[in-house]
């Protein structure tokens, strides 16, 4: 069968399509169909032809299987020391056959390297920084996830997530109207508490332009409540985009940069159209990788820059901090042992290593570090879309094992976490391990402690 | 025989491995893509550079990355073959003599103890290297006959050479295989992996840019490698 109904070729482009693949539970009959799906091995030898470049191809060339990569991959330890989750051979074996057979290859081989490329690396891109020549397997598992992807060679879920980003804009089937009504009730909801509490939408000008994670939302809207509580405290001119909100990019997990670009475009044109002077985006990993760091390429924005500068959340809460435009009341500062998480995503990927340690110094007592950290850090399993996926959760969970050990050995009981794929990863951990520990993003803890000027309090009745 | 390996084959030679470096690095810049490899090389030039040289300089630094650090066994391995192997070659006195024969300028030179010593230490280190590939499960996987002739072909030279210098009954017949050894690597290195000659300062250079531009380098301090 050359392909299936579900699992095929092509590019879910309507409604229709995506609740077909919502439809087939646990993507049974889609993994089924995946077993007969054909390999255009023409198509796919001309697309590597055509963007394998001096970067990859001199990678997979001069490797000089040293295996200096081995021991920073956390699926490698995690596995114990399997030579098979050693990253110069996981890229070899699957990208680099893949070359060397110039595309021809068959279905087998095809799940072979999609059973690799989800479940044996996160594309955390921490090999690269281990290996003598720069070698980075991130970037070339990313590159080989593009091409599975156009060949119907991708999980289940990553397929139904391009989707939404194809018809929602967004990770998730959030509507304009959802996103809107579910501001519009927070700002409702929380006003009380905050007397003139807004969240403000379209308007121009604004100072800040906040986007989010469609999962916010959709699934815990209160994050919203609580950033534009924080803003409000701080005295934020500040706004969000009825269209063009949603930050995040499934689509870069699964290689679907046809999809990449026409998210990230979206969130463009709201800078474009409501001219913020910069703009922020939520605690999330990927979604600023996305649309911050990768985005502009795809955009084809040869400045590599996003159209408004545009910072991180733990950017602007340092900012806040460091301003006083938030001021911390002492006595609330976090006690207990705490540790915090770097997300590969904006430290590996955009050097924000100094500001959470600054953030920590204001709010924390007993801030533990991690070993190793900042730049060094290990992914927490959870990267990369891996968190996602049915198909692979258990070799997630096993890779997930460095983290729990990272964050036992600093004796801290509360993870800080600003990045929603680590958030999640950290919680599953607890559930599986019963680590005894929580974890939480910056915004509620921030909320607890931050002093609120006497001009924004609510009023004693009577 | 001895007349045209030392004459037309290392002049070719030292042709092929000339231009066959240039145009590997000519192809190598060719061959970079802002868009694809989503690094804007030309927007930001002088940040990409400056990662570019910090990543270059701390990868040769003898114990300069945490990558280095973590691996003191084969670190030490590692800079004593290179060392090794690109010392040793350049500034043996007999090579200079031959080269103030023939073109009328010669390098410093090494006392000959110190040029023994080198080879001998590159050729223990090679045994080493050699062996980690087998004894270690995470190299061994890895690990292909294209590696080992990778090896042989760097090494042979410096084998052949000490024999030559002093072991040889017959002189002239080391002599020989000595220098076609080092013929076949001149030409080796363009073709093969051993291309990491220069092309360890093209890919180096490049994820240097990549963090210099856009991984973070415009934001602070370069990158902790």
């Amino acid at each position: 069968m050359p392909e299936g109904i579900l699992c095929n070729k092509k590019m879910v482009d309507t409604k229709e399509q995506l609740d077909a693949l919502l439809a087939d539970a646990g993507g049974a009959q889609y993994y089924k169909e995946m077993k007969q799906l054909d390999v255009d091995s023409d198509a796919l030898w001309v697309t590597i032809q055509k963007s394998l470049k001096s970067r990859l191809k001199t990678w997979l060339e001069i490797c000089a299987h040293c295996g200096m990569c081995a021991e920073s991959c956390f699926y490698y330890t995690a596995n114990n020391r399997d030579p098979r989750q050693v990253p110069s051979y996981k890229i070899q074996s699957t990208l680099g056959e893949l070359v060397k057979r110039k595309g021809k290859v068959d279905n087998t081989f095809m799940q072979v390297c999609m059973d690799t490329a989800f479940s044996k690396c996160s594309c955390c891109t921490r090999c690269g920084v281990y290996c003598p020549f720069g070698i980075d397997m991130g970037v070339m598992f990313g590159y080989l996830r593009g091409l599975l992807f156009s060949q119907g060679f991708t999980p289940w879920e990553m397929k139904i997530g391009t989707g939404m980003h194809r018809i929602y804009k967004a990770q998730m089937d959030v509507t304009t109207e959802d996103w809107l009504d579910t501001c519009e009730w927070m700002a409702e909801e929380w006003e009380e508490e905050y007397p003139g509490l807004k969240i403000p939408v379209d308007k121009e000008n604004a100072d800040i332009l906040y986007t989010v994670n469609a999962r916010e939302p959709k699934h815990y809207p209160q994050d919203i409540a609580e950033a534009a509580v924080l803003f409000h405290l701080a005295g934020e001119n500040w706004t969000v985009p009825s269209e063009g909100w949603e930050e995040t990019s499934l689509a870069m997990f699964a290689g679907d940069w046809a999809a990449c670009k026409m998210q990230v475009e979206n969130v463009y044109a709201a800078m474009d159209r409501l001219k913020p002077k910069r703009m922020v985006v939520t605690e999330c990993g990927h979604a600023y990788r996305a649309t911050v760091i990768e985005g502009p390429y795809w955009a084809g924005l040869k400045s590599g820059q996003p159209p408004v500068e545009s910072f991180h959340y733990v950017e602007w809460v340092a900012e806040a901090l460091r301003t006083g435009k938030l001021k911390i009341d002492p006595s609330k500062k976090i006690k207990e042992p705490v540790t915090y998480q770097d997300s590969c995503n904006y430290i590996r990927n955009a050097g924000l290593a100094d500001i959470p340690r600054e953030i920590m110094s204001y709010i924390a007592e007993d801030f533990r570090e991690m070993t190793p950290n900042r730049e060094h850090n290990f992914c927490c399993g959870g990267g990369g879309g891996l968190n996602g996926i049915g198909r692979y959760r258990e070799a997630r969970n096993i890779g997930m094992k460095v983290k729990r050990d990272q964050i036992l050995a600093t004796g801290a009981k509360l993870v800080i976490a600003p990045c929603h794929n680590c958030w999640d990863a950290i919680r599953d951990m607890e559930e599986i391990y019963h680590m005894g520990i929580k974890w939480s993003f910056l915004k509620p803890i921030l909320i607890k402690m931050v002093e609120v000027p006497e001009h924004l309090k609510p009023r004693d009745e009577g | 025989m001895y007349q045209f390996v030392t004459g037309p084959l290392l002049w070719l030679s030292f042709a092929i491995f000339i231009i066959g470096c240039i145009v590997r690095i000519i192809r190598y810049v060719k061959g970079l893509n802002w868009q694809a490899d989503r690094v804007a090389y030309t927007a930001h030039f002088s940040y990409g550079m400056k990662g570019a040289v910090r990543s270059v300089v701390f990868w040769l630094l003898p114990f300069g990355t945490r990558s280095w650090r973590k691996n003191p066994f084969f670190t030490a391995l590692f800079l004593v073959f290179h060392t090794g192997l690109l010392i040793t070659p350049i500034f043996l006195t007999a090579h200079n003599i031959i080269l103030k024969e023939r073109w009328g300028f010669s390098f410093w030179t090494i006392p000959e103890s110190a040029a023994d010593l080198l080879t001998i230490a590159l050729i223990v280190a090679s045994i080493f290297i050699i062996l980690r590939r087998i004894a270690l499960p995470e190299v061994r996987i890895l690990t292909t006959v294209y590696d080992f002739a990778v090896i042989i072909i760097a090494v042979a030279p410096f084998v052949t050479g000490f024999i030559a210098h002093h072991m040889a009954s017959d002189y002239k017949l080391w002599t020989i295989l000595h220098i076609i050894c080092g013929e076949i690597m001149l030409i080796a290195i363009p073709f093969t992996k051993l291309s990491h000659f220069v092309l360890f300062f093209m890919s180096r250079g490049q994820l240097g840019m990549d963090y210099g531009i856009k991984r973070g380098g415009m934001k602070g301090k370069g990158f902790a490698w």
